[in-house]
């Protein structure tokens, strides 16, 4: 495995978190330093953190900025070969049989295979990004599975032989941790848990995203997102629940509503569950009024 | 094999700081080690700050050790001394080493060996409570014997070769057809396999529970033993996940193991305070979700118990069955004379008696009987 010190044009941490910043994405220098090195050191870089922290979003810029095309692989219960390597297109290859009648045919040809999440990735290695999103989500012999896919960079698929990345795509995985990944996972990837931002940096990315907010507004906003994080609820709100708190609000003040009303009555974008609304109760309107001031 | 490492002495601080997290119970792999050397190098280093990442990154400490991790980062790197107990307060989340090391085949022991009590104080609080429960022993034997078989199941996700199926084979298919020459002559099905539920055992080991809570403890032990998936928490003024103490296959190990862990041994009662706190952590949410939920508790909450009949309610609904076993509950058709229990009770799927080990383990093993 190849030490790279220079990835199309990024050679330190700074230089991934500005190129991150130019596509809409700000990174804390402990995110920055991580991903520069599983760039690096050819590693796959395993982000953890609450829902909603921006684990997705990370990926997402990190290809943009490498000018890549994003391969992404959403992880659930049951995920298997079939749907994350590859399959055959056993309709085709019938129908193909029935059609050649005494002639040769190589029903194992590239038509007749279906190239899935992570064959694609190995076929594109150097114009791509693999995204293996919420692997939390998996069950273990997926993972296991993943483990080998992570250490060699190849794929053997039985009637044709191994499939070997001539260039290695770069991984991202995320997870929820909504249970504990494998060590030998960790161990292969480069770690990196996501916290949610600090309030400054928060106020800046709800600056960024929602472009007819006010500063004031976005620094109301995060601190009361902040409270409200603070609170044991069940859905947390997340960077983009901020987001879309603010531009609601903003939205129902341009149309006339009074600050603490318009922040109170777009509550709904930012607390999703009936549950949370009801433990916050009359606290939410101290709660609000408290950050508004 | 070759001699000693030729190592560049500027490398050596960053090599040496593996043997100091190992020795700190952080599982470190020789990998890691050697990325953790190649980053460095990476970043320059133009600081301490560099240096910190670069571990961060490369060694990978669990976030709720972030503290004990970046104590022992300054005491080595920086030379400060490491602060009296840095150690995270997130429950159980230390790495045991060498777990099973032993690699002795798992024995049914005798219910009253440990008369000698020689042993530390966190496990002190469990042996001295032992109390001669007639036929323990038997009946936990008994229990993982037919746990495999018994315990609730749900449909897998995964789809498997099968006689009779609801989907077709077509991989099986085609590779028949190939042989005769791309006529179908039959065709293989696939079913959806099937998997044993989660199940998630909580507790109470406040005082009221005092009796009883180290028998529930070796109950617990023959449950992760034998089910697939389970994970235990005690709850009592605090909450506590001790699954992984418990996965330990020596019982008396892993006893002590959860003793050590647990920090509010016959102290009050907050069960709804404790629920409400295990419902915040979402990855504790999924531990109940879709799983069979056993709560070892009498239900007997000081003061108002609004906070737990919302928790409850909440467990209730990503559970698949919540069962609360009480040592109250001694006749059948008994109804809850506590005024907790009774506002919990239209949550519940069955409310049962926790007055004996063997009764505990009928009932659970006949958790998916009475939810067909």
């Amino acid at each position: 495995m190849a030490v790279r010190r220079e990835i199309q044009g990024i050679d330190r941490p700074e230089a991934l978190a500005d190129a991150l910043r130019a596509a809409q994405y700000l990174a804390d220098p402990e995110l920055a330093t991580a991903a520069y090195l599983a760039l690096a050191l050819g590693k796959p870089l395993l982000l953890e953190g609450a829902p909603g922290v921006g684990k997705t979003e990370a990926a997402k810029a990190i290809a943009a900025v490498l000018a890549r095309q994003l391969i992404r692989l959403q992880c659930y219960e049951g995920i298997d070969a079939a749907a994350a390597l590859y399959e055959w297109n056993y309709p085709g290859q019938m129908l193909a049989i029935r059609q050649a009648g005494e002639d040769y045919l190589n029903i194992y040809a590239d038509r007749f295979l279906i190239a899935r999440p992570m064959l694609r990735a190995l076929q594109e290695g150097a114009s791509s990004v693999l995204l293996i999103d919420e692997i939390d989500r998996s069950d273990q012999e997926f993972e296991a599975f993943l483990l080998e896919f992570l250490s060699d960079f190849q794929i053997s698929i039985p009637e044709r032989g191994t499939v070997r990345a001539t260039d290695r795509p770069v991984v991202i995985l995320t997870s929820n941790r909504t249970r504990e990944l494998h060590e030998a996972l960790r161990r292969r990837c480069v770690y990196h848990w996501i916290d949610y931002p600090g309030p400054d940096r928060e106020a800046a990315i709800v600056m960024m995203r929602a472009s007819t907010v006010a500063r004031a507004t976005a620094d109301a906003v995060v601190a009361a997102v902040g409270r409200l994080r603070a609170e044991p609820l069940a859905k947390p709100p997340g960077i983009a629940e901020t987001v879309e708190w603010a531009e609601a609000a903003t939205l129902l003040h341009d149309q006339g509503a009074d600050w603490p009303l318009a922040f109170r009555r777009a509550i709904g974008v930012a607390i999703k569950d009936q549950d949370d609304l009801a433990f916050l109760g009359d606290r939410l309107d101290g709660i609000i009024a408290g950050a508004a001031a | 094999m070759t001699g000693a490492l030729d190592l560049p002495r500027a490398a050596l601080p960053f090599v040496s700081f593996a043997p100091v997290l190992r020795a700190n119970g952080f599982a470190v792999a020789p990998e890691q080690t050697l990325t953790f050397v190649e980053a460095v190098g990476l970043l320059g280093p133009r600081g301490m700050a560099d240096i910190h990442r670069a571990a961060v990154a490369c060694l990978a400490p669990a976030p709720e050790r972030r503290a004990e991790f970046d104590a022992l980062f300054r005491a080595h790197f920086l030379g400060q001394t490491v602060a009296a107990d840095a150690r995270g307060d997130g429950p159980d989340e230390e790495v045991w080493i060498g777990e099973e090391a032993d690699g002795t085949v798992e024995l049914p022991e005798p219910e009253e060996q440990n008369e000698a009590g020689a042993q530390a104080t966190g496990s002190e609080v469990l042996s001295r409570r032992r109390f001669p429960a007639l036929g323990e022993a038997e009946a936990l034997r008994r229990f993982r014997r037919a746990a495999p078989g018994r315990l609730p199941r749900r449909r897998s996700y995964r789809r498997a070769p099968a006689k009779a199926g609801d989907a077709w084979n077509m991989r099986r298919t085609l590779r028949q057809a190939v042989r005769t020459d791309g006529e179908v002559m039959s065709l293989p099905k696939l079913r959806r396999k099937w998997r044993q539920r989660r199940l998630l055992l909580l507790i109470d080991v406040s005082g009221s529970m005092k009796q009883t809570s180290d028998a529930h403890l070796r109950f617990a032990h023959a449950l992760v033993a034998a089910a697939e998936r389970a994970e235990v928490f005690t709850i009592g003024t605090r909450l506590t996940r001790i699954s992984r103490a418990l996965r330990l296959r020596n019982r008396e190990q892993a006893l002590e193991r959860a003793a050590d862990v647990v920090a509010d041994w016959d102290g009050g009662t907050r069960l709804g305070d404790a629920l409400a706190a295990f419902l915040s952590v979402p990855r504790f949410v999924t531990f109940a979700r879709g799983a069979a939920v056993i709560v070892l508790s009498d239900g007997l909450e000081r003061g108002d118990h609004r906070t737990m009949v919302e928790a409850v309610a909440r467990l209730s609904r990503s559970a698949w069955r919540l069962v609360w076993l009480t040592p109250l509950a001694g006749a059948p058709g008994f109804e809850p004379q506590t005024e907790a229990l009774a506002a919990v009770r239209p949550h519940l799927d069955a409310i049962g008696d926790a007055g004996s080990i063997d009764r505990i383990c009928t009932q659970v093993l006949d958790l998916a009987r009475a939810a067909a």
